[in-house]
């Protein structure tokens, strides 16, 4: 293994860790929002957006995120919709990722038994302040296990960007490796910056949720 | 009835074609204690959640004070609050502390001041001995300290009826004592309860008139409980207290 | 209207040649499931066992497959071995390596997790009432360990038809492949065809992954009740 040869690449994988991050987390964020819409219509159970909903998380669950990438990037544009590859890939990761999310999100809100909502019921509270106060804490506490795994898997996912020419880890590791030959050094600094990009999500994530397990235990 | 606080009037209440309370009428007079029994399935438990409105009713009405008790009416957050309610299964908030578990709808449905909620739950877990545990969680409790929370959290909101619906079922048999005690000392500080109980000798002992429920009717109803538990009127009444002996 | 490009599928043999690369990529799906499956189970048993070194070992391995997406050790496995190492190692065989490496660490924790969930009564019951070990695991605890894990390694399946379009990427000629040569082939009569073949080829995982994943929930629920 060359040291000299690494180290004049870094420059080069810091920036794709950067570009590969931001894209990451932006999708990420656009998950979480869009898991919790998605949630609170089927939980409100609101006529026919209940079924898009339905027909959206089961489509984007069912497929890979490469094969939905390619359809925004390649095929929308053929309908008039062109997207640039950046928000292409944040919208194709939010997509995806808000269909897990909405899953997760309700099966927090299903793992809630009926019993809290009757004896908050019973205490004169209002349909508002059973969700507030009752409903909303426990979900958020039981979903936070599947929250966080969902993330990881969204960093991970970020792996297929460089198919839609997103200059990410993988571009770069692979047009090194084209160019030069230098594969060992190449793909010890590919583990290496996924490594940096997922190992803090996983120990934060790791603590976050021996905090939280307390919901776990019901009663 | 003069000093009537809860009335039923001819309550039904069906799931699909299956009759679980049928023409239910009675009254319950302030300060009385009300022990409801028989077997299982013959909709004791339906009843305390139709009086509370956790249960859509097909006929009749339930009057509280002479205000009605409708689920679907906009005033039910404001009925529920005089009528308190304990479950069988304990079930305290799991994501707030023994305090925060009683203190939670005073302060939030009832808009009281923190320190005074607080200085209220604090008397009311003295007095079942659980002031020391106010700071836990409902998971560091057993079943019976958790039963006690569970009627504090009723009684704090002041109700004016405490409906308890098998409150000891769940219980080892250790930890039934220490919540029927509770129970026994509010029926004397002069709480309007009304009971569904399998323990026949509390039943006894704490019952100012008793109702025996078989298919959703009142087939026995006595205001002599030591009398009702010693020789019952109706067969079934008597079948059902001989279940409770074993005898060779 | 312009044309959606879907008419270029109906050209020639195009439609059973995207078939034909649906298929490279679900083969190689079921036979990495398939080892998966067999190495899995033993590494759920042994990972129950009360040694550290064993312990420590499978959590490793297990962590590995959980943080490094499944392209990069891809990557790592085709380019590492045939251009570091020199071997020849075909590209449909570095896939079933990283999936099958992949697959036996996650079910091997559902297997560990589906053991160690049956409760010590059960062994003990079964024990009482003079049952020689085999029995047991035969009749009581067998049964019961593959009714918990049947939803969740069902998942997995899907999980892996997913994962495996990614090995386009390593040169393999699967279904997104053959769609783009499709859509380059057709450049000039059918400028829109990326929309209906890329179309074509979403609906056509959604058509295998759904119904597995639909098997999957049912179990769950069915076993729930």
């Amino acid at each position: 293994m060359d040291a000299e040869v690494m180290k004049s690449y870094l420059p080069l994988y810091r920036d794709a860790l950067f570009l590969t991050m931001r894209i990451g987390w932006q999708g990420v964020m656009l998950a979480l929002v869009l898991g919790l819409a998605c949630a609170a219509v089927l939980q409100l159970k609101l006529p026919f957006i209940r079924r898009i909903v339905t027909v959206y998380v089961e489509l984007f669950r069912n497929t890979p995120l490469l094969v939905q990438l390619f359809f925004l990037y390649f095929a929308l544009p053929r309908i008039g919709i062109r997207i640039p590859a950046e928000v292409c890939g944040c919208v194709g990761l939010g997509l995806i990722g808000g269909a897990y999310m909405t899953e997760t999100f309700r099966s927090g809100l299903d793992s809630i038994a009926r019993i809290q909502m009757e004896s908050a019921a019973s205490l004169g509270m209002t349909s508002f302040q059973i969700f507030r106060y009752v409903i909303l804490p426990q979900a958020v506490a039981s979903s936070v296990p599947g929250i966080l795994a969902n993330i990881i898997f969204l960093l991970k996912e970020t792996s297929v960007f460089s198919t839609i020419s997103l200059m990410d880890l993988m571009f770069t590791a692979k047009d090194l490796i084209g160019m030069y030959a230098k594969t060992l050094e190449c793909l010890t600094l590919l583990v290496i910056f996924y490594l940096i990009m997922l190992l803090p999500v996983c120990i934060a994530g790791n603590i976050l949720e021996r905090r939280l397990r307390y919901a776990e235990f019901g009663n | 009835m003069e000093n009537a606080l809860l009335t039923v009037e001819h309550l039904h209440k069906s799931y699909g074609g299956h009759i679980v309370l049928d023409d239910l009428s009675f009254t319950v007079r302030k300060g009385e204690v009300i022990v409801v029994i028989g077997p299982s399935g013959c909709g004791k438990s339906t009843l305390l959640r139709c009086i509370n409105a956790l249960e859509e009713i097909q006929g009749g009405r339930v009057l509280l004070n002479g205000e009605s008790v409708r689920k679907d009416a906009g005033n039910i957050p404001q009925m529920r609050q005089k009528i308190g309610m304990v479950f069988q299964s304990y079930d305290l908030f799991p994501h707030k502390t023994i305090l925060d578990n009683i203190t939670l709808a005073p302060r939030k449905v009832q808009k009281r001041g923190k320190a005074e909620a607080e200085r209220e739950a604090l008397e009311l877990l003295e007095r079942v001995g659980l002031a020391d545990r106010k700071n836990d969680y409902p998971r560091q409790l057993s079943g019976g300290q958790k039963q006690r929370v569970a009627i504090v959290r009723a009684l704090c909101m002041h109700p004016e009826l405490l409906l308890l619906d098998e409150i000891t079922a769940a219980l080892d048999p250790e930890m039934v004592r220490e919540v029927l005690d509770v129970v026994l000392s509010l029926a004397r500080s002069g709480s309007t309860m009304l009971i569904v109980t399998h323990e026949m000798s509390f039943a006894k002992a704490i019952a100012d008139r008793v109702f025996f429920l078989e298919e959703g009717r009142i087939m026995e109803e006595s205001a002599d409980p030591e009398s009702f538990f010693q020789c019952p009127q109706t067969p079934r009444a008597q079948a059902f207290l001989r279940t409770f002996d074993y005898e060779r | 209207m312009q044309s959606l490009g879907i008419e270029v599928l109906f050209k020639g043999i195009n439609f059973q040649r995207l078939l034909a690369g649906l298929w490279v990529s679900v083969r190689l799906s079921l036979i990495s499931v398939i080892i998966s499956i067999v190495l899995g189970t033993g590494m759920g048993m042994l990972m129950t066992s009360k040694s550290r070194l064993l312990q420590f070992f499978f959590r490793l391995w297990l962590e590995t497959v959980r943080i490094m997406p499944q392209m990069v050790l891809l990557f790592v496995v085709y380019f590492g071995s045939t251009r570091v190492f020199g071997w020849n190692l075909d590209a449909e065989a570095a896939a079933i390596i990283v999936f099958s490496f992949w697959g036996t660490a996650e079910m091997g924790d559902l297997v560990r997790g589906a053991l160690i969930s049956i409760p010590k009564i059960q062994y003990e019951s079964a024990r009482a009432l003079g049952m020689d070990e085999k029995t047991l695991y035969l009749y009581v605890i067998l049964p019961q360990t593959i009714r918990r894990m049947l939803p969740l390694s069902i998942n997995l399946i899907t999980r892996m038809i997913k994962t495996t379009s990614l090995v386009m990427m390593i040169g393999i000629v699967e279904v997104l492949k053959v769609a783009q040569q499709i859509i380059e082939a057709n450049r000039k009569s059918s400028p829109n065809a990326a929309f209906g073949v890329f179309g074509t080829v979403f609906l056509l995982y959604f058509l295998i992954c759904w119904p597995v994943s639909r098997l999957s929930v049912w179990l769950e629920k069915r076993q729930a009740a």
